[in-house]
């Protein structure tokens, strides 16, 4: 497989020269969004049978053999609805917002490693411009909620946006302490930093446990997922930021959203779970390619997304903010001190 | 005129205009997403120049943060522009100094021998340079006082924010996390047994 692609490397090199590089930056590109967005698209499907089952129902399973077809149809339900920009609204920033809410969360997959050195770019600072793309998503959810001149989608993208901003302070110190115990910013690095003969004890969510679960709840809370999806709280402001979205622009939402679950949820395989190693370096585990164990601990933590969101009522408004401030702040600014106290003395095993 | 030359001047005509828009456009939430674009192009630039902590810093800090807090306020404000575009004149003076002052100033700066003699080339790395790990050595050895007394400062700062914020009023109903969290069933209910009236009569009844 791999002398096939340095193969097909070369020969594109000597048949285009300088156009080869960007078109097989393009095609790389490619290989990565559209799997991302059928995954996204069945992210939904599963969303609705997992929750489906865990309240004894059955969840979708008219469209196609076992409800398979039901993403497909609620795409072209919502490609074939009107498009409302209301009349009081920004138009050019109304418009604008899905695609700025859509952009940093595939931008982010540029380097994401899904096995040893299969990622589109291998850069040192990766971990800084992950953090950089995420922090950018909620200028979707603000824009949106302005842009639209309402009051219901102004209030929930005001509540969005101070809950993103919260926790995101609180999700960059746990990622300190990674780039700490890697001694690197490279995601490529930070997995092979977590390579070692004993298999999933070598992983960093052993001696960063507190900050695996910081990261984890973090990472709820940065994408406005159940119980902290106080952005759209039916029951209060009716939908949040996207109220006065329909038709092709919603979607664009629910993809960001869904691409933004699945983002974190790659991101804290790769950080705390070991990225594409196997749990246990004996024969049937090391047989399976790097990929297939990224994506089985992306699934994983995708399941958690849902079974929480099936699990916890609603948090209260100053509740959360109390979690992300008081709560999550401190323990990861002590975290950071105990890790490099810890690291300093011969206890440090990873 | 080579690539990075094109995408300088790319970066650089959107860095300017966006500028320029920052102060004349009439809506201030427009003005601020402008200064958002301003900010993005810089950082194309700083990128071009191998500086990629900076370059991902500043979109991380001051478009991540920053603006996003900045946004927050201007959306919230209640601005009549009308107001704002009487005074125009009126300050247009003050502005044209205090433009000239720092026009200097970047003159004094960029224009003097030193930095004339090390600016004008740039010194590649090779691909395994750590741009961040190089700044973070100099910051912690060489510059270790200045970096920490900047430290202090926005310490100082954060401290004076809060206590001028901080206010206690009297007679809020806060809840206390710990104490809810310490509550226990038998804080909060009582069982009572009521023994209801002719219950056991009834039964005898029953059974006959």
């Amino acid at each position: 497989m791999m002398e096939l692609l340095q193969t097909l490397e070369l020969a594109g090199q000597n048949l285009l020269g300088a156009a080869w590089l960007p078109l097989w930056t393009l095609v790389k590109i490619v290989a990565i969004v559209a799997p991302l967005m059928i995954g996204v698209a069945y992210l939904t499907l599963a969303e609705r049978k997992v929750i489906g089952y865990m309240q004894v129902r059955i969840g979708p399973n008219r469209v196609g053999y076992f409800g398979l077809l039901q993403p497909i149809a609620d795409g072209l339900k919502l490609m074939f609805k009107e498009i409302i920009i209301p009349t009081g609204s920004n138009h050019f920033l109304f418009v604008v917002a899905p695609v700025l809410a859509l952009m940093p969360a595939l931008a982010a997959w540029a380097v994401v490693p899904f096995a040893d050195g299969m990622v589109l770019a291998d850069v040192n600072a990766g971990l800084l411009y992950i953090l950089a793309m995420t922090s950018l998503g909620v200028y979707g959810v603000i824009i949106a909620g302005w842009a639209s001149n309402s009051k219901y989608a102004f209030i929930g993208s005001l509540r969005s946006a101070a809950q993103i901003v919260s926790y995101e302070i609180a999700m960059g110190f746990a990622l300190v302490c990674v780039l700490m115990a890697a001694q690197s910013l490279n995601l490529s690095d930070i997995v092979r930093g977590q390579q070692s003969d004993t298999g999933l004890f070598g992983w960093y969510f052993i001696p960063l446990f507190p900050m695996f679960v910081v990261y984890l709840i973090a990472g709820v809370a940065e994408t406005n997922r159940a119980p902290f999806d106080m952005a759209e709280g039916e029951s209060e402001i009716v939908a949040g930021f996207h109220v006065e979205y329909s038709g092709m622009a919603f979607a664009l939402f629910f993809l960001a959203e869904y691409a933004n679950m699945i983002l974190i949820a790659v991101l804290t395989a790769i950080m705390f779970l070991g990225g594409w190693l196997p749990p246990f370096n004996v024969a049937p585990f090391t047989l399976l390619p790097g990929i297939f164990w990224l994506l089985a601990k992306m699934s994983f933590v995708l399941f958690l997304f849902l079974w929480f969101r099936a699990t916890f009522p609603r948090y209260r408004y100053d509740q959360l903010m109390r979690l992300g401030w008081k709560v999550f702040i401190p323990l990861t600014l002590v975290w950071v001190v105990v890790v490099g106290a810890w690291m300093q003395t011969p206890y440090w095993l990873w | 005129m080579n690539f990075e030359t094109i995408v300088f001047y790319l970066f650089a005509a959107m860095a300017v205009f966006a500028a320029l828009r920052v102060i004349t456009a009439r809506n201030p939430v427009h003005a601020a997403l402008f200064l958002v674009l301003a900010f993005c192009s810089m950082s194309g630039i700083w990128m071009l120049l191998e500086a990629e902590f900076l370059s991902i810093v500043l979109v991380l800090v001051y478009v991540g943060a920053v603006m996003v807090l900045f946004l927050f306020v201007v959306m919230m404000l209640d601005v009549d522009l009308v107001q704002l575009r009487e005074g125009f004149w009126r300050w247009f003076p003050f502005g044209v100094v205090l433009a000239a002052i720092m026009v200097f100033q970047m003159f004094m700066v960029l224009g003097t021998r030193q930095t004339a003699e090390t600016g004008t080339t740039l010194a590649r790395h090779a691909a395994d340079y750590s741009n961040t790990k190089e700044i973070g050595r100099l910051l912690y050895t060489d510059y270790v006082y200045p970096f920490e007394l900047a430290a202090v400062i926005l310490l100082v700062a954060i401290v004076a924010a809060i206590a001028l914020t901080l206010r206690r009023r009297k007679g809020v109903k806060s809840q206390d996390v710990a104490k809810q969290v310490n509550v226990r069933r038998e804080d909060r209910i009582r069982i009572v047994s009521v023994p209801s009236e002719g219950s056991g009569q009834k039964l005898e009844d029953r059974g006959q």
